[in-house]
């Protein structure tokens, strides 16, 4: 219990610094969203007026001020006003939020599935020579950038054999592309770390013992090796969330889908600082939950990390 | 123990003109064992006894069919219960194994899945012959605890390996091997990583199965003396090939082959004869202080003001002093604290309280610069000289590290020339120097180290199981080397071992710790002639090869 406290406190900890962290940034930046939006001289407006707008957005007072300004309202839930397009951050962010959820989401299980395929076929195969190729294909995944993974995806399914449908494609048509974009390289680390920490476990010593048992390759995999390559396997995924997080911001401008990846490129185009600050919030508490998930689940899959749980 | 000569029973293992190779494809084949024969028969100890590099690992690998990626019966056959399974298929083999031939392996710590409980390891056997119906699974489970010897057998089957000891985990793999009643059961060396009053109560354990349900047991073993205790016959190997045969009582009291006298000569047991002179108060200044005093140390771990825990005190309260160019030895199990207090002395470690006094100076309580001169006079040798040996460094390079990181010598040739001169005191000769570590065999590592050390010309070498690791003949080499050099150089030296046959060759002094206390203190001759604690006497008796009353 003092442990799951612990992990609760530091996880808390980690939230305020990047917020913390995304407001002295975002502050840094040269001009800002009222100085793009209104100080436009077409709009005509004298200095008074620009200096009544600043002030309507609480931009006009000090910058300690203005920190405990927006995060007292982000811990009541209130994430301020987008400046861009004047709607609260709170709506824009819930609307965006479903369709990156179920993009990041899918790809996150299809990386999952696509890195134990590649570990168990380099594990289970037969011929050495394609044991080998399983094994490279990490490393080649892990080089491909996102954005031209997509592009060449769309060449070859929609333009050249027309099987997928890119205008106006069904709800369903319209995941499988960018869903395998952000899959791929998501899968590859995920794929060495699970084929490495299979091998390391497949030369302890208790393997042999359950051999000597009469126990085949297959009762060995699924019984003993699994739960013990599980745990590297679960760390590196919670990590890989970072990846996840960025990889749907390229994935989602490659592909024109609406999202929280569509809708962080248009706030830093606009430089609309409120949306800013609430997504780098959102992707810090989405990578804070789920590491607190992974370290609250590793004593379940390993025993021995139980004890320094009750220490 | 005697041999239980039945009349001509069907042996549980029969192994004839057995050659094994590893290898094959375009590097050709190395073969490691040749025309090996032998067999057990049901209630018998088969030991085979060799050095590393004998094939008796790989022999004993071959009569499970668990032979490491490469290994292949080249000729010869294997026969379990009259039943040929040389040329047996994998799933003949799977179907074998567990019921008709069992494993103990070596190394108790690594061979239990650490995330099953206890009771599931065990069961597994069953569940993989689908053996027993599932609802009285855990009552074989907890029969079996009890047969071995397992103390609350229903609670251990709920626990998880990370919370039992050593020799409990060796009982547990041991109920897990006999689960299915196999009547062979193939144990490498079983009791190596073991204290040995653990060691003994385990040998007696599969002393008992034998005697009771008619198990042979193959027994491989580097411990000769071990192997003469347990075993009803001996079979020596050396380079792959018998180099004698027969039941214990031949084979130790009276061998023929010229290698087993040599392993017996070589291996130190207390029925061996001390060679070693004794220093006497002849070899040292009379009115000299020691060279190191140890006066009421203790150290503490733990007890962290955040984290609650509570203190753990791994030395309580331990002195001794040792004089100039005598050797001292700690002796005790694993967690007796001794080399936590060599630490201490070589001031890698501070302590609670307590005093320890080397050339006159507090080692406690030097700091910075006196501390890093303190430390030219006090080296140390470590078992695994693999691990304290940079790998990238020529051994010429790395007995010269020290001398160029304490300055010493007024020009590189100088210092060059000196560390060639350490090198060669050890035997190593100049053709060795530019090789690194991972191409010398573990006795040549085990002498840079040592001449890594000595290149300094410390005043105290502190030698922590530094032979443990190492053959008995090279073992028996070592120790003779470090004799030489402490009568040349009136060297003082702390030895830290388990081993008592060899600190009864090498010490002069001893000081028996169990659990962080001084148990006994004496000169060695009076420990080992008249122990007056009952567990420095269990020690010494649970030695193989010991003399029992």
């Amino acid at each position: 219990m003092t442990y799951a406290l612990g992990r609760v406190a530091s996880a808390a900890g980690v939230l305020l610094a990047a917020f913390t962290v995304a407001f002295l940034l975002l502050q840094a930046l040269p001009g800002d969203a009222v100085m793009i939006r209104f100080e436009n001289p077409e709009l005509g407006l004298s200095a008074e007026q620009i200096a009544s707008v600043r002030e309507s957005y609480g931009a006009d007072v000090g910058l300690l001020a203005q920190y405990w300004h927006s995060l007292s309202g982000f811990l009541g839930g209130d994430l301020g006003f987008s400046v861009a397009s004047g709607a609260p951050v709170r709506t824009l962010l819930g609307s965006a939020i479903p369709s990156t959820l179920l993009l990041a989401g899918l790809g996150f299980v299809v990386a999952a599935l696509l890195a134990a395929a590649l570990a168990f076929g380099a594990i289970l195969s037969p011929s050495g020579w394609l044991a080998n190729v399983l094994r490279s294909l990490p490393s080649l995944f892990v080089s491909v950038p996102v954005f031209w993974l997509g592009i060449v995806l769309i060449q070859i399914f929609s333009f050249r054999l027309g099987l997928i449908s890119v205008i106006r494609p069904g709800p369903l048509e319209a995941l499988i592309l960018p869903v395998l974009t952000l899959a791929v390289p998501i899968s590859a680390p995920m794929a060495q770390v699970l084929v490495r920490a299979i091998d390391d476990v497949q030369a302890q010593p208790f393997i042999t013992v359950v051999r000597s048992k009469g126990a085949g390759e297959a009762w060995i995999l699924l019984r003993n090796v699994l739960r013990n390559a599980a745990l590297p396997a679960l760390t590196i995924a919670g990590v890989l969330l970072g990846e996840l997080i960025g990889g749907a911001v390229v994935t989602e401008t490659v592909f024109a889908r609406f999202g929280v990846g569509r809708l962080t490129a248009d706030a830093l185009d606009a430089q609309d600082i409120p949306v800013l600050q609430g997504i780098v919030v959102l992707a810090a508490l989405a990578f804070v939950v789920v590491n607190l998930l992974v370290d609250l689940v590793a004593p379940l899959i390993d025993p021995r990390l139980k004890r320094r749980v009750h220490a | 123990m005697s041999a239980q000569q039945t009349p001509s029973p069907a042996p549980v293992l029969d192994v004839r003109g057995l050659s094994v190779g590893y290898g094959g494809g375009r590097g050709g084949t190395t073969q490691v064992t040749h025309e090996i024969s032998f067999s057990v028969a049901p209630g018998e100890i088969l030991a085979l006894v060799g050095e590393s590099g004998s094939g008796k690992t790989t022999t004993a690998q071959a009569a499970i069919n668990l032979l490491p990626q490469g290994g292949q019966v080249l000729a010869g056959s294997i026969a379990l219960d009259g039943e040929d399974v040389t040329d047996a298929s994998a799933s003949r083999w799977r179907s074998l194994r567990g019921r008709r031939v069992g494993l103990v392996p070596q190394d108790p710590g690594g061979s239990l899945d650490p995330t099953k409980r206890i009771g599931d390891s065990i069961a597994e056997a069953f569940r993989i012959h689908r053996a027993a119906p599932r609802r009285i699974l855990a009552d074989r489970v907890v029969e079996l605890l009890e047969r071995v010897g397992l103390d609350d057998p229903v609670r251990r089957a709920k626990q998880y390996p990370h919370e039992l000891s050593g020799g409990m985990k060796q009982r547990v793999l041991i109920a897990g091997a006999i689960a299915l009643g196999p009547g062979l059961l193939i144990a490498d060396e079983p009791t190596s990583a073991l204290d040995v009053t653990v060691q003994r109560r385990i040998m007696e354990l599969l002393d008992d199965l034998r005697r009771e349900s008619g198990t042979g047991i193959l027994l491989v073993t580097h411990d000769l003396a071990l192997a003469g205790e347990a075993a009803d016959r001996v079979l020596v190997l050396q380079g792959g090939r018998v180099q004698e045969e027969g039941t214990s009582e031949v084979v130790l009291g009276n061998p023929t082959a010229e290698y087993t006298r040599r392993l017996l000569a070589d291996a130190p047991t207390l029925a061996t004869p001390v060679h070693r002179v004794a220093r006497t108060e002849a070899d040292r200044a009379p009115d000299e202080a020691p060279v190191l005093a140890v006066s009421d140390l203790t150290v503490e771990f733990g007890g962290g003001f955040l984290t609650r825990t509570p203190v753990f005190r791994a030395v309580d309260g331990v002195s001794f002093a040792i004089p100039r160019g005598t050797t001292h030895a700690l002796v005790g199990e694993s967690g007796s604290g001794k080399t936590t207090t060599a630490r201490a002395v070589a001031a890698f470690q501070g302590a609670a309280s307590g005093s320890v006094t080397l050339l006159g100076q507090d080692v406690l309580a030097l700091r910075g610069p006196a501390r890093r001169a303190l430390r030219r006079q006090v080296q140390l040798v470590y078992q695994n000289p693999f691990g304290s040996l940079d790998p990238r460094q020529t051994i010429l390079e790395s007995v010269l590290e020290p001398l160029t990181n304490f300055g010493l010598e007024a020009s590189p040739g100088a210092r060059r020339e000196h560390a060639v001169a350490a090198l060669e005191r050890v035997s190593l000769p100049a053709a060795l120097h530019r090789r690194r570590p991972r191409e010398l065999s573990g006795g040549q590592r085990q002498r840079v180290a040592i001449a890594r050390a000595i290149v300094l010309h410390p005043e105290l070498l502190i030698l922590d199981e530094a032979t443990s690791a190492l053959d008995v003949t090279v073992q028996a080499e070592i120790l003779r080397l470090l004799d030489d050099l402490q009568r040349e150089r009136g060297m003082t030296y702390l030895v830290i071992s388990h081993d008592l046959a060899v600190v009864r060759q090498i010490a002069d002094t001893v000081t028996v710790l169990r659990r962080g206390r001084t148990v006994e203190q004496g000169t060695t001759a009076e420990i080992f002639a008249s122990p007056q604690q009952d567990y420095t006497r269990d020690l010494i008796a649970s030695i193989p090869g010991g003399v029992h009353p």
